[in-house]
């Protein structure tokens, strides 16, 4: 009833369309997935220091986060050797993008808190979870040492349990007090499984979710020491 | 006699209406005596992996219906003039951009919902029940039964995904649709530590694993084919 010549012009005729329609959706909606994205992102790096806004980020609306992005927060783009590029926007840097560039050509960006009680500086990590990236936001008071807050997120980790990082916030809390520093020598914190030994280094893993727990303690041990650099010229 | 004249009584549905017993049954039947999950045991896969709280299950059946229910109506308006040597690719192409199409809409407007559901509204592309009905009823149908046919299949799925997330939800943690109902803290409605009554009670662990969902859905079918004896032995 087809001949070949139907076949060939009909998956053409095919693939064309719906390219077409696609990319006219894709490019509809951009300006909304944009601004979601860099909403949710804003969301994202103040969901680890809540405690000391006083207001959970994620029932802001987006005037209110820009507002408050915009009085209280510094941004500063930090090169792999730790010294801050000038005219660069912190937040124009993606860890996605980063990590894929040579080691000693990554950027970081470093977000700070200008709160009553000090400064809280906000670090950017990116790891591997157990199906997708994830990625978290460590928030250190100005002693250098103490964690006093944290967020994370994830891309496709199990709901229920690898999400749970994100969705059940007594894994974020639980970081808070911890310190990254042991008499002076870097450390990180670690998530680990069956009892925590070491209370002021070590938080508890979820249950359940043994890969996505080592790859937050991966992420932080590989994430929080290339700040190191710059909070010591600081300590200066 | 009484009995034949009571059903001479019934109204006739009119023949090719659009809202006929027919067509109600297209959407009626999928719910329970057609079940795309519990009778066709069809996207079992999502079902396990979704259903951990209900707010992705719904907005995950939600976006089944209405993948099921476009790509039945565009198949069937195609039906014609499909070549049958790549059939299953076309479907497959109308699927795809569908799906797509639900997710860039998703992102748009429900970015928290997206970003939990991502993978899985992807996997809506090789769920069975989609192209089991472009195959089934939409290459031999009318456009306008097939988009039905879709939405009532989408529905029937979306049910039952929605049952079982309530029940893992709140039997794995004490919540439903993320308000926390029972529990042992002071976040729950009601607490359960600070109750005599109620201070055994412990959330299940095991609702919360995939493996939950695979024993309710056969929960699920045994009480509907104890119940319906017609089922026995179809599947």
């Amino acid at each position: 009833m087809f001949n070949n010549r139907y076949i060939l012009i009909y998956t053409v005729v095919m693939a064309l369309v719906t390219s077409v329609a696609l990319a006219f959706v894709v490019n509809g909606l951009k300006p909304l997935h944009d601004s979601n994205e860099a909403f949710f992102k804003k969301k994202d790096i103040l969901g680890s220091i809540q405690d000391q806004i006083g207001v959970n980020p994620s029932k802001m609306k987006l005037e209110e986060i820009n507002k408050l992005f915009e009085e209280k927060v510094d941004k500063i783009a930090l090169d792999a050797s730790g010294n801050p590029i000038n005219g660069l926007d912190a937040e124009s840097i993606d860890l996605a993008v980063e990590e894929k560039k040579p080691a000693e050509k990554r950027r970081y960006p470093l977000f700070i808190y200008k709160g009553e009680k000090g400064n809280i500086y906000l670090m950017s990590v990116r790891g591997n979870g157990l199906w997708d990236k994830i990625w978290g936001y460590i928030a250190l008071s100005d002693d250098f040492n103490t964690v006093v807050g944290a967020s994370f997120g994830h891309l496709a980790e199990t709901p229920g349990l690898g999400a749970e990082i994100k969705d059940n916030a007594n894994f974020p809390n639980s970081f808070k007090g911890k310190q990254i520093l042991k008499d002076g020598n870097f450390v990180s914190i670690e998530v680990i499984k069956g009892g925590v030994k070491d209370v002021a280094h070590q938080v508890d893993a979820i249950s359940g979710a043994t890969i996505t727990s080592t790859g937050v303690s991966n992420m932080l041990n590989n994430g929080i020491v290339v700040y190191l650099p710059y909070f010591e010229s600081l300590k200066k | 006699m009484a009995e034949s004249a009571i059903k001479t009584t019934v109204p006739l549905a009119p023949k090719e209406g659009w809202w006929g017993r027919k067509e109600r049954s297209l959407i009626t039947d999928p719910l329970h005596m057609d079940n795309p999950i519990t009778v066709q045991v069809l996207g079992v896969c999502s079902a396990l992996a979704v259903t951990t709280l209900v707010k992705p299950a719904l907005i995950m059946g939600i976006s089944v219906v209405a993948v099921t229910g476009f790509s039945n109506l565009v198949i069937s308006s195609l039906r014609n003039g499909i070549p049958k040597q790549i059939r299953m690719i076309v479907q497959l192409v109308v699927i795809a951009a569908l799906v797509t199409i639900v997710e860039l809409f998703l992102k748009a407007f429900s970015y928290d919902v997206w970003k939990q559901l991502s993978v899985f509204i992807g996997l809506i592309i090789t769920n069975c029940i989609v192209m089991g009905r472009l195959e089934a009823y939409a290459m031999a149908n009318k456009p306008w039964k097939s988009f039905l046919d879709g939405i009532g299949n989408g529905l029937g799925y979306a049910w039952i995904l929605v049952a079982i997330s309530a029940i893992r939800e709140f039997f794995g943690r004490g919540a439903l649709m993320g308000y926390k109902i029972v529990g042992p803290s002071s976040d729950f409605l009601i607490n359960t530590k600070s109750s005599a009554l109620l201070s055994w009670y412990q959330p299940n662990g095991l609702m919360v694993l995939p493996a939950a969902a695979m024993f309710l859905i056969g929960t699920i079918i045994w009480i509907q084919r104890s119940r319906e004896a017609k089922l026995v032995d179809i599947s």
